[in-house]
């Protein structure tokens, strides 16, 4: 088997897809085109910043700049799972950043040195894919958790308060919805679990097959991608909201009074 | 005058709210409140809707701190007190039931479970029936209860917690007469048999008059009038307690 390389030409004639999309929107008078416009140019120019930007990592091979890249991922994972929450307070970036970190990282050294044994560690073939799908699920998980903990604290200040008024403690009195917020974020990975490969093929193993590696050799790597991500999930999300629940009470055991927006 | 449970000293309770104008402040809830509460007795918290019944109560299970002034309790500064033992002492039943979800024997263990207690299903029974309700109730779910039985449950769990005091916030808005009656009982129960010190929100001016010994008029975070409930009834010092009274105060 011969594995085709795309060219720009190729590219071109790719943009017969847009076409259809294109015709899609302006038959059915969506009002999408400026949009669909816009969006098939950034694809294009991100990902070829992008790649540039892999090649040269790929070409100098050296630690630290797989380091710095890893470094960037953790900064805009936080940035973006911060942005995504309904409710923003001072500190919670930080948390973010800590807990996607930290699960990152654990589940990256897991998979790169135990699972893979891969020598250099920082070579970047292995470890920046790996670390991107890691650190891109950690960050579903961690804005998941944290806006449902503060989705299940605002509904429930009645029940969390009436269980700190028989003596517990601030944690225990949010622990049901610490669960359910750990729930939340954790579901969506375990339901791919338990479909995976039969609803759909990821997309990484379709990627090494059509790159040319056997099938069963795709399938055990996404074997392992799929039980990674989990692992990420799971250790990202639980730090988040044991970090993040904390601010919801003073050092009293007090829950605070409800966030006062000045929009109405 | 008997001896003071609780004691305020010029207490203010101040939280984020909104002016008229719907911008953020700071909104003053309860004004320099300076009273006691004594102890063994039951005292009737009186006023309007808004009138800030429900934060004094918050203040003195330490739910809120308040932005000036002191409370003690035995003579002791609440801030003083391990939260955790201060809660216990000082139990709460809410204005809404907030049962947790689980059956309703799991919401009464709750509070000594805490505490590394596990409460016996006889004790258990004893409190269930204490509140009025039957046995056969201990392992329906919570959330299968009406609100009325919710609420007598909540003050079940509260009990099981063993308080010197009980802090009732409208105890028997949910109820029906006759169960709104047995609630009065066992508050006077409580006092005269265990010795607790009981604060009771009401709207009701005829429980107040059945079982208070002692009045606290409050209207517009502040205290209007402090008296022995007979003279409150009787012969009310402050112009706007006549007013309450003859159901003429606006809020
Ligand atoms: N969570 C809150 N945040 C800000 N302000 C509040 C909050 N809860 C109550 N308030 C305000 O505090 C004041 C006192 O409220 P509180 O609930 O203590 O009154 P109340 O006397 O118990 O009234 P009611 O008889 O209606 O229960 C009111 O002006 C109310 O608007
Ligand atoms: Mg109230």
């Amino acid at each position: 088997m011969q594995y085709i390389n795309i060219g720009y030409g190729n590219l071109l004639l790719a943009l017969i897809l847009v076409g259809i999309t294109l015709a899609v929107s302006l038959w059915q008078r969506l009002d999408l085109h400026g949009d669909l416009f816009i969006g098939t140019l950034r694809t294009f120019i991100q990902l070829t910043a992008v790649g540039y930007l892999l090649q040269v990592i790929f070409n100098l091979n050296r630690w630290y700049l797989v380091i710095l890249a890893l470094g960037i991922m953790l900064l805009v994972a936080a940035a973006n799972a911060y942005r995504r929450q309904q409710e923003r307070w001072p500190g919670l970036f930080f948390i973010m950043l800590l807990a996607i970190a930290l699960g990152g990282i654990i589940t990256l050294a897991i998979v790169i040195g135990i699972v893979l044994k891969v020598k250099p560690w920082y070579q970047p073939q292995y470890i920046i894919p790996i670390a991107g799908m890691i650190v891109g699920n950690a960050m579903i998980g961690a804005a998941l958790a944290i806006n449902r903990l503060t989705g299940e604290i605002k509904a429930h200040r009645g029940e969390i308060e009436a269980a700190l008024s028989l003596g517990a403690t601030a944690y225990l009195a949010v622990l049901p919805y610490l669960r359910s917020a750990l729930r939340a974020a954790m579901l969506p990975t375990i339901s791919t679990m338990m479909t995976v490969g039969i609803v759909q093929l990821p997309g990484m193993m379709s990627g090494q097959i059509i790159a040319g590696a056997s099938p069963a050799a795709a399938v055990r790597y996404q074997v392992v991608v799929t039980y990674m991500v989990a692992a990420a999930t799971a250790l990202t999300t639980i730090m988040a909201t044991l970090l993040a629940y904390r601010y919801y009470f003073t050092p009293n055991h007090q829950l605070k009074p409800p966030a006062q927006n000045n929009k109405t | 005058m008997g001896e003071a449970k609780f004691e305020l000293n010029e207490v203010t309770l101040k939280r984020p709210g909104r002016n008229t104008a719907g911008n953020v402040t700071t909104v003053i809830i309860l004004n320099r409140i300076t009273t006691s509460f004594l102890k063994g007795k039951i005292t009737a918290v009186l006023g309007p809707s808004g009138s800030g019944k429900s934060s004094l109560l918050r203040l003195l299970n330490r739910l809120e701190d308040p932005a000036a002034g002191r409370i003690t309790l035995d003579g002791q500064d609440l801030k003083g007190l391990n939260i955790f033992t201060l809660r216990q002492r000082v139990g709460m039943v809410w204005q809404l039931p907030t049962l947790f979800p689980g059956t309703v024997l799991e919401n009464i263990s709750f509070g000594p479970r805490l505490r590394g207690i596990s409460l016996s299903r006889a004790r258990a029974k004893e409190l269930i029936l204490m509140v009025g309700l039957g046995t056969e109730l201990l392992d329906r779910r919570a959330d299968s209860l009406s609100i009325g039985q919710q609420q007598r449950v909540s003050l079940a769990r509260t009990l099981a917690n063993e308080p010197e005091v009980l802090l009732l916030d409208e105890p028997t808005s949910a109820l029906d007469p006759t169960a709104a009656a047995n609630i009065l009982h066992l508050m006077v129960d409580l006092k005269s048999r265990l010795g607790l010190t009981i604060i009771f929100v009401t709207h009701i001016l005829d429980q107040a008059r059945q079982v208070a010994d002692e009045v606290l008029f409050l209207h517009h975070g502040e205290i209007v009038e402090a008296a022995p409930a007979q003279q409150f009834f009787t012969a009310p010092q402050d112009p706007r307690s006549r007013l309450f009274l003859s159901g003429q105060l606006e809020g």
